[in-house]
């Protein structure tokens, strides 16, 4: 923490910081669907402007522009606040990830939102606050698809909150803070992925749940449940939906980047640090699409012993054998 | 039948090689090297690149022998029409499409090389299955098939071809496949 920032900072920041995102989402949408296009030996989209750029844009105003429906056994109100949980954790989540040190770009502030000394807590909590957006919209749905989805919802989020806590556990103890601003701060001379690297594996599978990606998108899993928890909505609320999974994948990147891949070091000025951050963000949104366009989804059973039998057992160890190294050096 | 009425297989006993049960350590990383191999798959997909015909743009060719829209023909030399309305491929068809009213040609007015000619030639091509008998059946390969498959209308009307339109050349040519594609 460098102090307390003054207010009107911290609202640039916010704006900023929400405003470049937000910029990024249509283009990680449009990417993906090239991306998938090409893994399958498609183009992808390339009709709706220069090799298809204005597709996202397109999508956004059909789904606008669509009437809000909803059956008739729904309630009507926790409908229409779950995709408010979901965009409002997501977003929150936004502020902790680290873009650049203290005085990057000159001044006494960090291209940051907020330096939270819990970072990672933070992190977990807002996580599993995403949840509770899909497990209610799901079941004030009113329809047996939505209702499956959204309890699948609530036996990934336990069976992955726990193995993602602790595969970051030995980042934090490695770096003795849970500050992402510090976890960075303290990759100066090694990226974490290389002490870390089981530690890594594991956040990167849990992620994917995290996000509810394919492998994982069992809330999702459009084979079986038509949309899952998302069945019963329409227009906007829909795509709050839509963009705070994406919104998700960011963040899952961003936290990724912090804590495993030294954040914003590299080589050049210290001005260039966001543009570090992007590109190795850059690198798990592609590395995301491409396991996307690679894995079938996991059965449901199987998912939940992989994460309890393979995962949590898995990142215990990862913890106690960084303790030991720890404490033996 | 053994005696104790246990089936013994003898020597046609095959042994089913299963993989090994899922879960624990080694199943963790049989899953781990599966997933590295499907991640080179799918991005051996990007090298190869993509294989999509753009449509529109990009005609998918037919083999010469392809059978798309039908054509009337004249002969290229006195420009008169090759079809002497006998009404022979209307019998034919097994879709009942084409509808023939022959009529005589006269001096002042001779419109094929036969006696008469095909006053009304019309083929409802919503109908026609493009099996091909009206030009097996044609004694004067007045009708043949043509190469042209882009016959979408808005109307349903808009699908009974007119002699006048099967006399005249397709507005653009399909490509035609070459030789070893």
């Amino acid at each position: 923490m460098t102090g307390a920032e003054n207010t009107l900072v911290q609202i640039v920041k916010a704006i900023v910081i929400f405003a470049v995102i937000l910029q990024i989402i249509p283009i990680i949408l449009w990417a993906e669907r090239k991306l998938l296009g090409r893994f399958q030996s498609r183009l992808g989209p390339n009709r709706v402007g220069f090799r298809g750029l204005l597709q996202p844009l397109a999508d956004v105003l059909k789904l606008v522009s669509k009437e809000q429906s909803a059956p008739a056994t729904a309630v009507p109100w926790m409908m229409a606040v779950a995709p408010l949980i979901s965009i409002v954790t997501a977003v929150a989540t936004l502020a902790i990830i680290p873009f650049g040190p203290p005085g990057a770009w000159g001044g006494d502030f960090g291209l940051y939102g907020i330096d939270v000394p819990i970072g990672l807590l933070y992190f977990f909590a807002f996580g599993s606050l995403a949840f509770y957006g899909l497990v209610l919209g799901g079941w004030s749905s009113g329809s047996k698809f939505s209702f499956l989805g959204s309890m699948r919802a609530a036996a990934q989020l336990i069976s992955y909150e726990v193995a993602i806590g602790l595969s970051l556990l030995g980042v934090a103890m490695t770096a003795g803070s849970m500050s992402l601003v510090d976890i960075v701060d303290d990759q100066t001379g090694m990226w974490f992925v290389v002490p870390q690297f089981v530690g890594f594996l594991i956040f990167l599978t849990a992620g994917f749940a995290e996000s509810s990606r394919p492998p994982f998108d069992l809330p999702e899993s459009d084979a079986e449940l038509v949309s899952g928890f998302n069945t019963e909505y329409g227009g906007m609320r829909f795509g709050s939906f839509f963009m705070a999974e994406y919104i998700e994948v960011v963040i899952i990147s961003g936290v990724a980047t912090a804590c495993f891949l030294g954040g914003w070091h590299g080589p050049g000025p210290e001005a260039l640090a966001p543009l570090w951050v992007l590109l190795k963000m850059g690198l798990f949104v592609f590395f995301f699409i491409w396991v996307r366009a690679t894995l079938p989804r996991l059965r449901y059973d199987l998912l939940m012993s992989f994460g309890w039998k393979i995962l949590l057992p898995l990142a215990t160890l990862n913890v106690l054998v960084t303790a030991i190294v720890l404490v033996a050096t | 039948m053994a005696a104790n009425g246990s089936w013994d297989p003898g020597e046609d006993v095959i042994a089913v090689q299963r993989g090994p049960e899922p879960g624990g350590l080694a199943g963790a990383a049989r899953i781990f090297g599966a997933t590295l191999r499907g991640l080179r798959t799918t991005m051996g997909r990007v090298a190869e690149g993509p294989v999509t015909w753009e449509y529109p743009e990009e005609k998918t060719p037919v083999y010469p022998r392809f059978r798309g829209r039908h054509k009337l023909h004249k002969f290229e030399d006195s420009d008169l029409e090759k079809c002497v309305g006998c009404s022979l491929c209307a019998a034919a068809c097994p879709a009942e499409c084409i509808r023939v009213v022959a009529a005589e040609n006269t001096p002042e007015h001779q419109v094929s090389a036969g006696e008469r000619y095909a006053a009304v030639y019309e083929i409802n091509m919503s109908r026609c299955i493009f099996c091909g008998y009206c030009e097996v059946a044609c004694p004067f390969d007045a009708i043949t098939m043509g190469n042209d498959y882009e016959l979408a209308d808005f109307e349903r009307s808009d699908l009974i071809f007119t002699k006048e339109m099967l006399l005249a050349d397709s507005v653009e040519h399909t490509p035609l496949r070459r030789e070893g594609e």
